[in-house]
């Protein structure tokens, strides 16, 4: 029999520690709807959707009784809509964000990715009608997430775009400013988007994966917390040691899930994505790991060193305990949903600037970031452009989720509920960038590219 | 197929009685059992062979659940595999 000390750490991580099955994401092949009539495209893209996703609700629910573990969301992924619009002969695409909506609700996922459009080497037929369209499509619905992918260090930044998403961001949190600007949480600007990628808002099914396939997002920021807790006076490299052992376990769960969903569901297994991803619930935060590791609070002098150390423990110790690791695979730091970043910054310690240097060295970027409502666009793009440079240059993903609180200010607090949770609105350097971000162009690939 | 049955709560008299009990009710063969008392917390772990249960496992383990809710005791039904994907490589 399995030892007694085992099993009853296995419960203990699961009752108290948070640790769940963050997402099980089933990604979805859209390229057989094309069509050149809208409405007809639309019409294939519910049905396929429907007929795939049907029995995945289900399934995932029999797997957390079976298992006893909690699967936290389920969701899909859609191939990036644009791709769709392309052929379409008409400009108001939004509709296919309905049809996304329909579906959604129809299966009973939570979220749904896909709305969105690869322009890291300039726009081609469908971008520029769909990023037009992204603040009405996540006004309109509840459940379609965004994401557009302006770089990547094989082409370098597409600077237009840039320009185009600091305004899209704003118009984002404008529209709906009467529901705490949650247009702009449901969107994400990347660079070198991942293209099997489990985790919302950016999560969309890329070009080159199967018809369909599962993917599965791990957490468990609580367990790893716990297990330094209960280690006092390891050196670092004891640090290291002991993350990566509990990433393991972790991940070895992650798997079991993966297999067993892509098994019942009949679907090609994809990846397992390593990632330790906070909630707001007490105990379940990154920035309390960071603490753990000897920080008076996240945002300190070392914060970034401790950060670096994590994320490699976290992939290092997961890579073994899965058959395919992808998608963004790391540490992730979203403000508004970690209950010790959101302490940190509501402290003045935690800084734009200093998630900036964060992000050089975790798994995605600047992510759920109240900024102040009267920002002006080009400061988004600027920041923007600064995280995109940073994946650019390290052949990393990096990521932008700011959301501009229209109608508050530094001091104030904005609240999402839910998993999104709340947080401070946070102070930004409102120097202009404007002459630079409207250069437009494309800013060129670096050295690292040329790997050939 | 194999599930392990946990039990976590105060000790008192007639645990076991109770846990096997709806085990033989649902034709659960109980394999192996361990218990200890840590901290003053009661603390027993079941293997048990569920191929042959006869109500399916959700309702199997929602009755060990409501068990555990009528004592105040902490019962859970896991799936085997679980624990042998984490702690075995």
């Amino acid at each position: 029999m399995i030892n007694s000390g085992d099993i009853l750490e296995t419960i203990d991580m699961i009752q108290n520690e948070n640790l769940d099955i963050r997402t099980v994401t089933m990604g979805i092949s859209l390229l057989d709807c094309i069509d050149s009539d809208i409405d007809k495209a639309c019409d294939k893209v519910y049905d396929k959707i429907t007929k795939y996703a049907k029995d995945l609700i289900p399934v995932c629910e029999e797997i957390e009784k079976e298992y006893g573990i909690p699967i936290v969301n389920k969701r899909i992924s859609v191939t990036p809509v644009a791709m769709l619009a392309a052929a379409c002969q008409t400009s108001n695409i939004v509709k296919f964000a309905l049809a996304l909506e329909r579906a959604a609700n129809t299966v009973g996922v939570n979220f749904i990715g896909g709305y969105s459009a690869l322009v890291h080497k300039g726009f081609a037929a469908g971008d520029y009608a769909l990023i037009e369209s992204i603040p009405e499509a996540l006004s309109v619905t509840e459940h379609v997430c965004s994401s557009v992918n302006i770089g990547s260090t094989k082409t370098g930044l597409n600077m237009d775009a840039v320009l185009k998403m600091g305004k899209t961001i704003k118009k984002c949190a404008e529209v709906t400013a009467d529901r705490n600007c949650i247009g702009a949480a449901k969107l994400v600007v990347f660079c070198n988007a991942p293209e099997d990628n489990p985790f919302m808002a950016g999560a969309f099914h890329g070009a080159g994966e199967p018809d369909c396939v599962i993917n599965v997002g791990v957490s468990g920021p609580g367990v790893v917390r716990t297990a330094l807790q209960k280690s006092e006076g390891l050196d670092i490299t004891g640090v290291a040691d002991l993350v990566k052992r509990t990433a393991f376990k972790i991940t070895r769960m992650g798997q079991l899930v993966a297999t067993e969903a892509s098994k019942r569901l009949c679907v090609p297994f994809g990846i397992v994505d390593l990632s330790l991803a906070p909630t707001p619930a007490i105990g379940d935060s990154v920035a309390n790991i960071l603490e753990e590791m000897g920080l008076e609070s996240c945002g300190a002098a070392g914060t970034t060193a401790c950060l670096a150390l994590l994320n490699d423990a976290v992939k290092k110790g997961g890579v073994m305990a899965s058959s395919h690791v992808g998608g963004l695979s790391g540490a992730f730091i979203p403000v508004s949903e970690d209950a010790g970043m959101i302490k940190a910054a509501e402290k003045g310690i935690l800084t734009i600037e200093k998630l900036e240097a964060m992000t050089a060295v975790c798994s995605v970027g600047l992510d759920m970031i109240i900024i102040p409502g009267d920002t002006h666009e080009d400061v988004i793009s600027g920041i923007i452009a600064d995280e995109a440079a940073i994946g650019m240059v390290n052949f990393k993903t990096t990521a932008v989720r700011l959301i501009p609180a229209i109608g508050k200010t530094v001091g104030d607090t904005l609240s999402f509920g839910g998993l999104l949770g709340q947080g401070p609105v946070m102070k930004v350097n409102t120097a202009s960038p404007s002459k630079f971000i409207h250069r437009g162009g494309q800013l060129p690939a670096p050295m690292q590219a040329l790997k050939n | 197929m194999r599930a392990v049955i946990t039990v976590i709560g105060k000790d008192m008299v007639g645990i076991l009685a109770k846990v096997s009990g709806i085990c033989s009710d649902c034709n659960v063969n109980v394999i192996e059992v361990t218990q200890s008392v840590l901290q003053d917390m009661f603390a027993m772990i079941m293997l048990s062979d569920i191929s042959d249960c006869s109500v399916p496992f959700a309702e199997f383990s929602d009755k060990m659940k409501a068990l555990g809710d009528e004592l105040g005791l902490s019962i859970h039904v896991m799936h085997e595999d679980i624990f042998n994907s984490m702690h075995r490589i």
